[in-house]
């Protein structure tokens, strides 16, 4: 047997804001090309852009845009945390702040999904 | 050997460790002598499991070892609990009573010489300071080697790597007086100081630098602890190698690497933080070349 040091270690706090700011990071880059074709649709072909809009009226596309919504804000969140350790004086607390941004996105998140049902 | 435990006393107890120089651990091969096979006096002196200890507490340990070197095999023993073992303990139990060819390091026992390290469980910890009731609630134990480090034989890794980074990071002292010169004087409070102060402990234990992500992904990347040895230095008013240091931290596989994960911080058994060293060399490189003071 080769030696698989099984790293149990991982999974803490922070090193799963670290896993969801790379996944979300990585989902918003596939995802915002997306976003701009659909909004060159307004200008050029209003019909399909109509057909898009009613086909994002389905409850699943919904909640996947409500995933976006979350994913956007919790990469933004996290985002500014780390660019505030890196630039600024060191500020404890960090496993909090990290557990605060995902709870701000998933109640953002929330709200939109209430919104638009 | 003898000088170099004298050093590791001083590096860590008193303050003057920031004028200490040569502070890259000695080479490999004397390094291998620390595995002297010292009588475990704890364990020897250490009185066995009591009635009034909690009924459900096990009097026996189930405890994995790796054997071997990258190519390999857990193999379990039977070892006795006892009143406030240590992981150490236990592995020194191993070789002395089971099996006299089982190989890891120590040498203080007292979390002050940094070569004891291994993972633990699957984290990585300083086993001469990690009792057993806290890791091993379930009495079963896994000990193998530290991770991102290559594999010497059983729980011995080639910390080689791992001290040649801290030589690339400009790990040394380089001073800027000759001893006929007077001693300056640092205020105690002055910011430098503090910030030197509040990095200044580590034992170079490499639990950091197996508990990194971006170690394991970047074979370049200096690491946490080396990084956190140069934010020391250049906080050291009295040191000459500032520029060579920033140029040697700021290039690839240095500060910069880092993605502020804070694994190193959340495993440092002395609390040290390399997250917030690294932060203050992202800082100090980037003003540096902003100034002009370091090429691209
Ligand atoms: C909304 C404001 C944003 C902020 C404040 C922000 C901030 C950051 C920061 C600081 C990092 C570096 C993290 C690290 O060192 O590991 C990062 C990584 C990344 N960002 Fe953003 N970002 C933002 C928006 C976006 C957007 C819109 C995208 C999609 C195109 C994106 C895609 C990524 C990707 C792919 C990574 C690499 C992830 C990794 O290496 O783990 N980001 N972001
Ligand atoms: S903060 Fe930097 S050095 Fe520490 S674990 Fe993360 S990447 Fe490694
Ligand atoms: S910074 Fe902490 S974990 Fe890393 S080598 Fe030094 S003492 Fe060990
Ligand atoms: S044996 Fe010296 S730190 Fe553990």
């Amino acid at each position: 047997m080769t030696i698989a040091r099984h790293i149990k270690h991982r999974g803490g706090t922070l090193w799963l804001a670290a896993l969801v700011h790379r996944l979300s990071g990585l989902a918003l880059a596939i995802f915002l090309p997306l976003h701009f074709l659909v909004l060159a649709l307004a200008l050029h072909r209003a019909a399909q852009l109509d057909a898009f809009l009613r086909w994002t009226d389905q409850p699943l596309v919904k909640l996947a845009e409500a995933l976006l919504v979350f994913l956007l804000i919790v990469h933004l969140l996290g985002g500014v945390r780390v660019l505030v350790i890196e630039n600024f004086d060191w500020r404890d607390g960090q496993k909090r702040l990290a557990t605060l941004a995902a709870t701000v996105s998933a109640i953002v998140a929330f709200i939109f999904l209430v919104r638009v049902f | 050997m003898l000088l170099w435990r004298i050093r590791t006393l001083n590096w860590n107890a008193c303050l003057w460790q920031l004028s200490m120089d040569a502070r890259v651990k000695p080479a490999h091969d004397e390094w291998n002598s620390a595995w002297a096979r010292v009588d475990c006096a704890q364990i020897a002196a250490s009185k066995p499991l009591t009635e009034n200890r909690m009924p459900e507490a096990p009097t026996e340990l189930s405890v994995s070892l790796w054997r071997g070197g990258v190519e390999g095999r857990y193999e379990t023993y039977r070892v006795p609990r006892r009143d406030s073992q240590t992981v150490l303990d236990v592995v020194t139990y191993v070789q002395r009573h089971i099996d006299p060819t089982l190989s890891y390091r120590f040498a203080c026992r007292v979390g002050m010489c940094g070569s004891c390290a291994m993972t633990v469980n699957g984290r990585p910890r300083w086993t001469c300071r990690t009792h057993v009731a806290k890791v091993a609630g379930s009495g079963r134990l896994e000990i193998g080697p530290l991770a991102n480090l290559p594999v010497i034989k059983d729980l011995a890794t080639d910390m080689a790597p791992f001290f040649e980074k801290w030589r690339e990071a400009k790990g040394a002292f380089a001073p800027s007086r000759t001893r006929a010169d007077a001693i300056p004087r640092i205020r105690p409070d002055s910011p430098a100081r503090l910030a030197a102060d509040a990095a200044v402990e580590c034992i170079n234990c490499g639990v950091c630098y197996a508990a990194c992500d971006t170690v394991r992904w970047n074979a370049a990347y200096l690491g946490p602890a080396a990084l956190n040895r140069a934010w020391t230095l250049i906080n050291d008013e009295r040191d000459a190698g500032n520029v060579a240091r920033l140029q040697a931290v700021a290039a690839t596989g240095g500060c910069h690497a880092c993605h502020s994960h804070q694994s190193c911080q959340e495993h440092c058994p002395l609390s040290l933080n390399p997250t917030a060293s690294i932060a203050g060399l992202k800082r100090r490189t980037a003003l540096a070349y902003l100034k002009g003071e370091l090429k691209p």
